[in-house]
């Protein structure tokens, strides 16, 4: 038994230093061709086609998000090709899931590279895009997060946002409360183990200094504990608030919403991006949403003509609505075939060279998706659109 | 030469071997980049696997915390680093890290023996439910811990960031649920492996002294050992806090390989113990060598498999696990490998006879 068990360790040990070989030989031309590329030697990297990398969480508890982005940058790819590509070379997609972790996210990215990837979408969520901004960071390769809202998301050169950093969208939301009248007492309840909702708080209160309303409670809670609101909301009513603020994700919210129905609180709500979806929440009585407010980029019901036709081409692909991951992925993808026809790139291009082309063309480029029109970058990778306010009325989303 | 030198030599000797091939790889350019992102992590894997080994196996408690102890040490460690980054940038990495990973494994290995002094006097499975909330409360401290230094001295505030009234917010070392952004990337495989090795020789030491052998007595039969006089409780204490401190030297390894460390359910949460849990478990309860390589095995599989199957690969990797799990441990198929070890055997019988009569 002693022998056997030996015998087996050994088998085991030797199938591990196989499987590594292996791996390393089978993957040996991606590998040489990429080591070429970082070399910036003038050889073809990748044949005819574009390659871009995508990484986001598609499985575990943030899936929603890394799907909808995987599946509407994949939708994009497609008309892309279809209509006949980027300068004429066609691109490719390649998504990888990083389970909404940065060490995942490490080895998703390691994985588009070694598959080639010459462009990165991701990651969708900011802790893994932080990670995996620091790696393109590295290799100087051209990357755009489609919803990395942290600021530190875009932290280099070479990184690019579509979606608003989080203190953008706290600064913008306090203005937008206090130039309208709004409210005069405001309550805040946030997600204090979140890194999107704790950093819309915190802007949004340096943002509210000075305008016409005061912050009158602040309560937070935590991932762990995110199903009973009764005391947060509860302060806010003693706190006697006449507006809430919400800077957290719509599942939270939609519980919120019915909870302080249930006690008899009817304030004004105002949210950010975050709420989006809440009208598809299951079970969620949508009356209860009627008045809410929101700062959004993309609004699946809206009147615009871009938003209308991605909206009924992703129902018609993949039988969902799309919500603002979804929006933000597909914008991702044009604005790279946006960036990479203002430079004339070509596949043949290395990576650093392309990134080297594409982040400096990005600050002059300007583009209308379904997030905004005359989307434009600064050179620290934010991006200037209007935030669009919303407001929900019978059961739709309407403009402000 | 003994039989348990001898095999402590093998299970350094395949490190050591795996090491070699790897730089190998590496120099010869035949490694993908998914697989050199891997290294490290795997290292980390394999440590907190061994020193989890070291109290499931050895000591016989169950720690379902584990993740918990790699908290405290990665994010003790890469406050340190932080901190001489910014403030004595002359401090050469090496040295720094040094000092980082003994400050990792200082202050898990005091949690650790802080959990065990009132814990371990208890008969029961005390340790894993205690284990287990503290895992859960570290994670949940460290995501309100906000911490900043600058000329004005210490800002510390368990609210949120404005409430440090720091005047530059660059300055802010630990930001809440942000974690710590800008940690010094110390860790790579050589690190790594050297980590490793030290963490298999002390637990391989530990076991086999005087020491380890009492701490082996107490877990096959508390009342007898302590009828002939071993200190259970210290012994337990003993093993326990080695334990936590070396996972608390993976944690270490784990904050100085990724540039952002957060606390999150993902990383330092539940499951995580439980899949440090699961390293030790399919590689053999008191099986050093069995923890390293599954914990290498299993943090490779599931990436590997991206290649095979993109999408349904978390599906297969649990399949993966109930199949070794029952290859391991199924009574039916403990018997039939003993039938296939035996008949092996007969066969390289014969030949040998077969050999000695030529």
């Amino acid at each position: 038994m002693k022998k056997f068990k030996k015998l087996v360790s050994v088998a085991v040990a030797s199938a591990m230093v196989m499987a590594m070989a292996g791996c390393g030989a089978t993957e040996a031309p991606a590998e040489s061709s990429s080591a070429a590329a970082d070399s910036g030697a003038a050889e073809v990297v990748s044949g005819e086609v574009f390659k871009i990398g995508g990484i986001g969480p598609i499985t575990g508890g943030a899936a929603i998000y890394g799907t909808n982005v995987m599946n509407a940058a994949q939708m994009a790819v497609d008309e892309i090709n279809a209509a006949g590509g980027v300068n004429g070379y066609q691109l490719a997609l390649n998504f990888q899931d990083d389970e909404h972790d940065a060490e995942k996210a490490i080895n998703a990215y390691n994985t588009v590279k070694d598959w080639g990837a010459q462009m990165i979408i991701g990651a969708v969520t900011s802790t893994p895009c932080i990670a995996v901004g620091e790696k393109t960071h590295e290799d100087n390769m051209f990357q755009i997060t489609p919803s990395g809202s942290a600021v530190k998301c875009a932290q280099y050169d070479n990184a690019f946002q579509v979606c608003f950093s989080d203190p953008n969208q706290g600064a913008a939301s306090a203005q937008y409360i206090g130039e309208n009248n709004l409210a005069t007492k405001v309550a805040v309840i946030y997600d204090s183990s979140d890194v999107y909702s704790s950093g819309i708080y915190e802007s949004f209160v340096k943002g509210a200094e000075g305008q016409s309303f005061e912050i009158v409670a602040a309560e937070a809670f935590t991932a762990d504990n995110k199903t009973d609101f009764s005391v947060q909301l509860q302060k806010a009513k003693e706190a006697g608030a006449d507006l809430v603020f919400l800077p957290i994700y719509y599942q939270e919210s939609a519980l919120i919403l019915t909870q302080a129905n249930g006690m008899g609180y009817a304030p004004k709500w105002f949210s950010c991006d975050g709420m989006d979806g809440i009208l598809g929440v299951e079970n969620f009585d949508t009356a209860l949403a009627e008045g809410v407010m929101l700062l959004t980029p993309f609004a699946a019901d809206s009147e615009d003509q871009a938003s209308k036709d991605f909206t009924a081409a992703y129902e018609a692909k993949y039988g969902e609505t799309p919500n603002q991951f979804a929006a933000d992925g597909y914008d991702a993808v044009y604005i790279i075939k946006a960036a990479l026809e203002s430079v004339n790139a070509t596949p043949s291009m290395s990576v650093s060279e392309l990134g080297d082309a594409l982040k400096g063309v990005m600050t002059t480029i300007s583009y209308d998706g379904v997030t905004g029109k005359g989307m434009t970058w600064q050179a620290t990778g934010e991006v200037n659109k209007a935030p669009m306010a919303v407001v929900i009325k019978d059961g739709v989303y309407s403009a402000m | 030469m003994k039989k348990t030198v001898r095999s402590n030599l093998i299970t350094i000797g395949i490190v050591v071997i795996a090491y070699i091939i790897v730089q190998i790889l590496i120099s010869t350019g035949n490694i993908s980049s998914l697989m050199k992102g891997l290294l490290v992590p795997m290292c980390v894997y394999a440590i907190a696997a061994v020193s989890l080994n070291l109290t499931v196996g050895i000591l016989g408690e169950l720690s379902l915390g584990h993740a918990g102890f790699m908290c405290v040490g990665a994010f003790s460690s890469a406050f340190f680093s932080k901190c001489m980054k910014m403030f004595v940038p002359g401090m050469p990495a090496g040295v720094r890290f040094l000092i980082a990973i003994l400050i990792g494994a200082a202050l898990a290995g005091l949690f650790g023996l802080l959990i065990g002094i009132p814990v371990l006097r208890l008969k029961g499975d005390y340790l894993a439910i205690v284990t287990l909330a503290f895992g859960e409360i570290i994670k949940n401290i460290v995501n309100i811990l906000y911490l900043g230094i600058d000329e004005n001295g210490v800002h510390f505030s368990m609210k949120n960031s404005l409430d440090l009234n720091m005047e530059n917010s660059d300055n802010i070392i630990i930001n809440g649920a942000q974690g710590i952004t800008g940690t010094p990337n110390d860790s790579n495989f050589t690190v790594g492996i050297i980590l490793l090795v030290v963490t298999l020789l002390i637990v391989l030491n530990l076991i086999h002294s005087r020491d380890g052998r009492a701490i082996m007595a107490i877990r096959d039969n508390t009342i007898a050992a302590e009828s002939v006089g071993i200190p259970v409780t210290k012994y337990k204490l003993m093993a326990f806090s080695i334990s936590a401190a070396l996972a608390g030297v993976a944690g270490v390894l784990y904050a100085h390989n990724l540039s952002t460390l957060t606390a999150l359910p993902k990383n330092f949460g539940y499951n995580q113990s439980i899949m440090i849990l699961v390293f030790v478990v399919l590689g053999g309860m008191g099986n050093i060598r069995g923890s390293v390589i599954a914990a290498v095995v299993l943090t490779l599989l599931p990436e590997l498999l991206r290649g095979v199957v993109s999408d349904s690969r978390m599906l297969i990797y649990a399949i993966v696990l109930i199949v070794i799990m029952l290859f391991n441990w199924a009574p039916a198929c403990l018997e039939w490998r003993e039938k296939v070890a035996a008949s092996v055997k007969t066969k390289l019988g014969k030949k040998n006879v077969s050999k000695e009569v030529q």
